[in-house]
């Protein structure tokens, strides 16, 4: 496997709070790599360094070869390299059509002011994504009526138009009620692999970990505490006493 | 230095001017800053406040002369006629108009205070007339102090000199204080910052905002009652006032109060060099230095740079 | 409201514009100036979409009003001063514009206001070039080569001013159902999304701000040839609240809005002013804090809810 993504040496610290203090991670071409870790670790900041909205005050990180840092959100979106969030950004007063269409239509920059956004080509391939993520009933929502999981998933949607060859998810399914969560995890992983995405995501629940990441990372006070299998990694002891000693098996949303 | 020896007057008028200015300046932008503070709001009516206070205070000030008080009796009457317009419009601004709007969108608030700022502009109108208002007892009264400026003496106004900066540093210190120190300003700074926070500890929002909303009310009116002795009051007055005090507040930040006696000076003086020295860019200097401290700072001089959060 | 909707009223109501300034002629010069605020309002409203409001839109209309009185020294053809005047709004608005689009909401409305301020300043004070107060008396303007006077010329820029105002409405229309207007949209609900989308919400919002320059150039250029007398009055920031004011009037949410608005306005303004000499300003004030409160879609919004789309 070639390595898609390269972290070296990320140091940031808020105040006292070191989040990040030397990381060292490769992302791999078509894995599925999971962040696991107790709150406060710095996974967010991983996400939020790697997409442009934070500068690590150290380090480096090359995708595909090509830095990253010093760069925009936007120039690096450019790169390839799409992001969720934890708290859904969507544009609240359009339809979920609309946003995953406008999505779309960023793609190729936003600059036609003649012809509509809902043209076939836009609304086509909107509606398409929208349907393999199950919102077809939804699409003529508005964004700011959505229940959280629905949100959720647009917001992932709108992440997966960009057509990325990285996508970072901010705990994809924290919010999400229990009873569809695995649901919307299968479609999203299918979705996923569907394209070819490769994928990191922030996960508090050990389950859908245990389920669909094909590495484990473990963040712990801004270290890679362990990395590997997800087996090897949930069944570590210390990394249980750490991270899943807070977060009972089974129970593992309620803490998300 | 030749140039200073030569125009050291000017200089030393500039300086002086500046101050008084910048006083009366300073009373309007505090108060239209601590109530965005906690409305959210800038009120566009508030420089009508200001003239308003002026008015009143050249109005009372006139009427009390007449009656043949003594004319050191003008000080007082400002500070009654601030203290009334404030007490009387404040409340029923906030009551009757801010506080049904405090749910709709902002462009909407705004815009309530703008459709007040013309109502209040022909109420003045029709109350005062078109004619210049002059009440200048209390300036006469204090007389003129020779100030040594170097080799010079430059005769400024005694009021100008002490009263009108005395008050600002009074409003100042007092403000510092009250929003430091006292269970009232902490709960004022406490909805500033968040107000759903504050309230979920029990503050009384709605409270903190009539309380806010007629103090800076109140400081508008001072700052115009101050003033009116130094001025021949005309229509217009309000709205070029409110104008400068935007220009005051963007370029000290949002929400500061020590930071818009720092910007009101600086645009006090600003403007009343250009008076002696450029007097066709009077009314652009203090939005050149506005439009240049935001280029380097968007946030304002004092402002606290504001991350959107994702 | 559909498109066909839409366009039916707006042609029902170019109709009723010629008819009641044919019908009613001191009416026709009322018509024309709603027009060309309306003109300017609509660009207002392309920046209220981004959910930003500029104080200080005057600037553009005195640019473009200026431009034409000078113009018409050096080139009397009406059809070449308004297309000028309004190219010389959209480049003005286009280096103001990389400037004022780093700032929002607040900021960027005092930053507009200041800029206005600043040209107001300039008009009333250099009065070697713009006479100051006493402001600059237009000279003979030719359409189509023809040198028009009197209710001729009234006649040629109030359809000048009815042409400008289906066209950029029309414009406007589709422009706000593009991408590009969507994403402008973007910038008042969730703008971080857009740099997340590899989208520049300043770049969408300064080809907003210059097309919004454009449109007051447009409007000013108009007032300019109606009234035939430039002051520095029309940069003063009260002019800048007006087209504000005619825009929440108006309703934003349609292309008709602005000139519905517009003409509410000014009909407004004509009769309180005749009404009540002194107090025409409360009076607006009053129609204003009314709309806000009670109808806070503007005129528009009454008339859409009546007949859904």
């Amino acid at each position: 496997m070639s390595v898609l993504l390269a972290a070296r040496g990320l140091r940031l610290a808020f105040g006292g709070l070191r989040a990040a203090d030397g990381i060292d991670l490769d992302v791999e071409a078509g894995e599925f790599l999971a962040i696991i870790g107790p709150n406060g670790a710095g996974k967010t900041t991983f996400i939020n360094m790697t997409t442009g909205y934070l500068r690590p005050q150290g380090g480096s990180i090359a995708f595909e070869g090509r830095p990253v840092l010093g760069l925009s959100p936007r120039r690096i979106v450019g790169l390839g390299i799409a992001r969720s969030f934890q708290l859904p950004q969507l544009f609240s007063e359009h339809t979920v059509l609309q946003n995953v269409a406008l999505a779309v239509a960023a793609r190729e920059g936003v600059w036609s002011a003649l012809t509509p956004l809902l043209r076939p080509r836009y609304r086509d391939e909107a509606a398409e994504l929208i349907g393999r993520f199950g919102l077809s009933g939804i699409a003529g929502v508005r964004a700011d009526a959505l229940n959280e999981g629905a949100r959720k998933l647009v917001d992932i949607a709108m992440a997966v138009a960009l057509r990325p060859r990285l996508l970072l998810m901010d705990e994809p399914t924290s919010g999400v009620a229990a009873a569809e969560k695995m649901a919307i995890v299968e479609t999203l992983v299918r979705v996923l692999r569907e394209a070819g995405v490769t994928a990191v995501f922030v996960e508090h629940d050990m389950e859908v970990v245990g389920r669909f990441a094909d590495r484990v990372a473990v963040w712990g006070q801004g270290r890679i505490a362990a990395l590997g299998d997800p087996a090897t990694i949930l069944n570590d002891p210390e990394v249980q006493r750490t991270v899943i000693g807070v977060v009972p098996a089974g129970g593992a949303h309620a803490a998300a | 230095m030749s140039w200073l020896s030569e125009n050291g007057l000017l200089v030393g008028l500039a300086l002086l001017d500046g101050l008084s200015y910048a006083a009366a300046v300073f009373m309007v932008a505090v108060g239209l800053n601590l109530v965005f503070g906690v409305l959210r709001v800038l009120n566009v009516a508030h420089g009508s406040l200001y003239a308003i206070g002026g008015y009143a205070a050249a109005s009372l000030g006139l009427f009390v002369a007449s009656l043949g008080a003594p004319p050191w009796a003008g000080l007082p009457v400002l500070l009654a006629a601030a203290v009334l317009v404030g007490a009387i419009l404040g409340p029923l601004i906030e009551r009757l108009l801010l506080r049904r709007m405090q749910d709709r969108e902002p462009v909407l608030q705004l815009l309530v205070t703008f459709a007040l700022f013309m109502i209040l502009e022909d109420l003045q109108k029709l109350v005062w007339g078109v004619q210049p208002v002059v009440f200048d007892a209390p300036l006469k009264w204090l007389g003129t102090v020779d100030v040594p400026f170097g080799t010079d003496v430059i005769p400024f106004t005694a009021y100008q000199l002490y009263v009108l900066p005395g008050v600002a540093l009074a409003t100042l210190a007092g403000l510092a204080y009250v929003l430091r120190f006292t269970l009232v300003g902490r709960m004022v700074v406490a909805v500033t910052v968040d107000r759903e926070a504050a309230r979920a500890l029990g503050i009384d929002a709605a409270k903190v905002t009539l309380l806010t909303f007629t103090a800076g009310a109140a400081l508008a009116a001072l700052g115009g009652a101050l003033a009116a002795p130094t001025v021949s009051l005309v229509p217009g007055v309000g709205a070029s006032t409110i104008v400068l005090s935007f220009a005051v507040v963007a370029t000290a930040g949002l929400g500061q109060v020590e930071g818009a006696a720092v910007a009101a000076l600086l645009i006090g003086l600003g403007r009343s060099f250009a008076v002696y020295v450029a007097p066709e860019f009077e009314v652009v200097v203090p939005y050149a230095i506005m439009v240049a401290v935001l280029l380097f700072r968007p946030q304002g001089l004092f402002g606290v740079a504001e991350t959107r959060r994702i | 409201m559909t498109r066909l909707g839409e366009t039916l009223l707006a042609l029902a109501g170019a109709a009723a514009v010629l008819a009641l300034a044919y019908a009613v002629p001191w009416l026709r010069f009322v018509l024309t100036i709603a027009l060309a605020k309306g003109l300017a309002v609509l660009g207002i409203l392309l920046l209220l979409r981004a959910g930003q409001v500029s104080f200080g839109h005057a600037l553009y209309l005195a640019l473009a009003a200026y431009g034409i009185a000078f113009g018409t020294m050096a080139v009397p053809e009406a059809l070449v001063l308004i297309p000028g005047a309004a190219l010389l709004s959209g480049l003005v608005g286009l280096v103001i514009g990389l400037f004022v689009v780093r700032y929002r909401e607040i900021f960027f409305g005092m930053l507009n206001l200041a800029l206005s301020m600043v040209f107001y300043s300039v008009l009333e004070k250099f009065y070697a070039v713009t006479h100051g107060a006493d402001g600059i008396r237009l000279g003979p303007v030719t359409y189509l080569g023809r040198p028009l006077a009197g209710e001729a010329a009234e006649w040629a820029v109030l359809a000048v001013a009815l042409g400008l105002a289906l066209a950029f409405g029309a414009l406007v229309r589709v422009a706000l159902a593009s991408p590009l207007g969507e994403a402008l949209a973007g910038i008042k609900t969730r703008e971080t999304r857009l740099d997340f989308m590899g989208v520049s919400p300043r770049r969408v919002l300064l080809a907003a701000y210059v097309a919004s320059a454009v449109m007051a150039g447009c409007g000013g250029a108009i007032i300019a040839l109606t009234t035939r007398h430039v002051t520095p009055a029309i940069a003063y920031w009260t002019t800048s609240g007006e087209l504000v004011f005619i825009a929440i009037l108006g309703g934003a949410g349609s292309v008709l809005g602005p000139f519905l608005g517009a003409a509410a306005y000014e009909l407004t303004r004509v009769y309180a002013a005749a009404l009540v000499a002194n107090a025409w300003q409360m009076v607006l004030g009053l129609v204003l804090l009314a709309v806000i409160v009670f109808a806070p879609g503007g005129l528009w919004g009454m008339i859409a809810r009546r007949r859904p789309a």
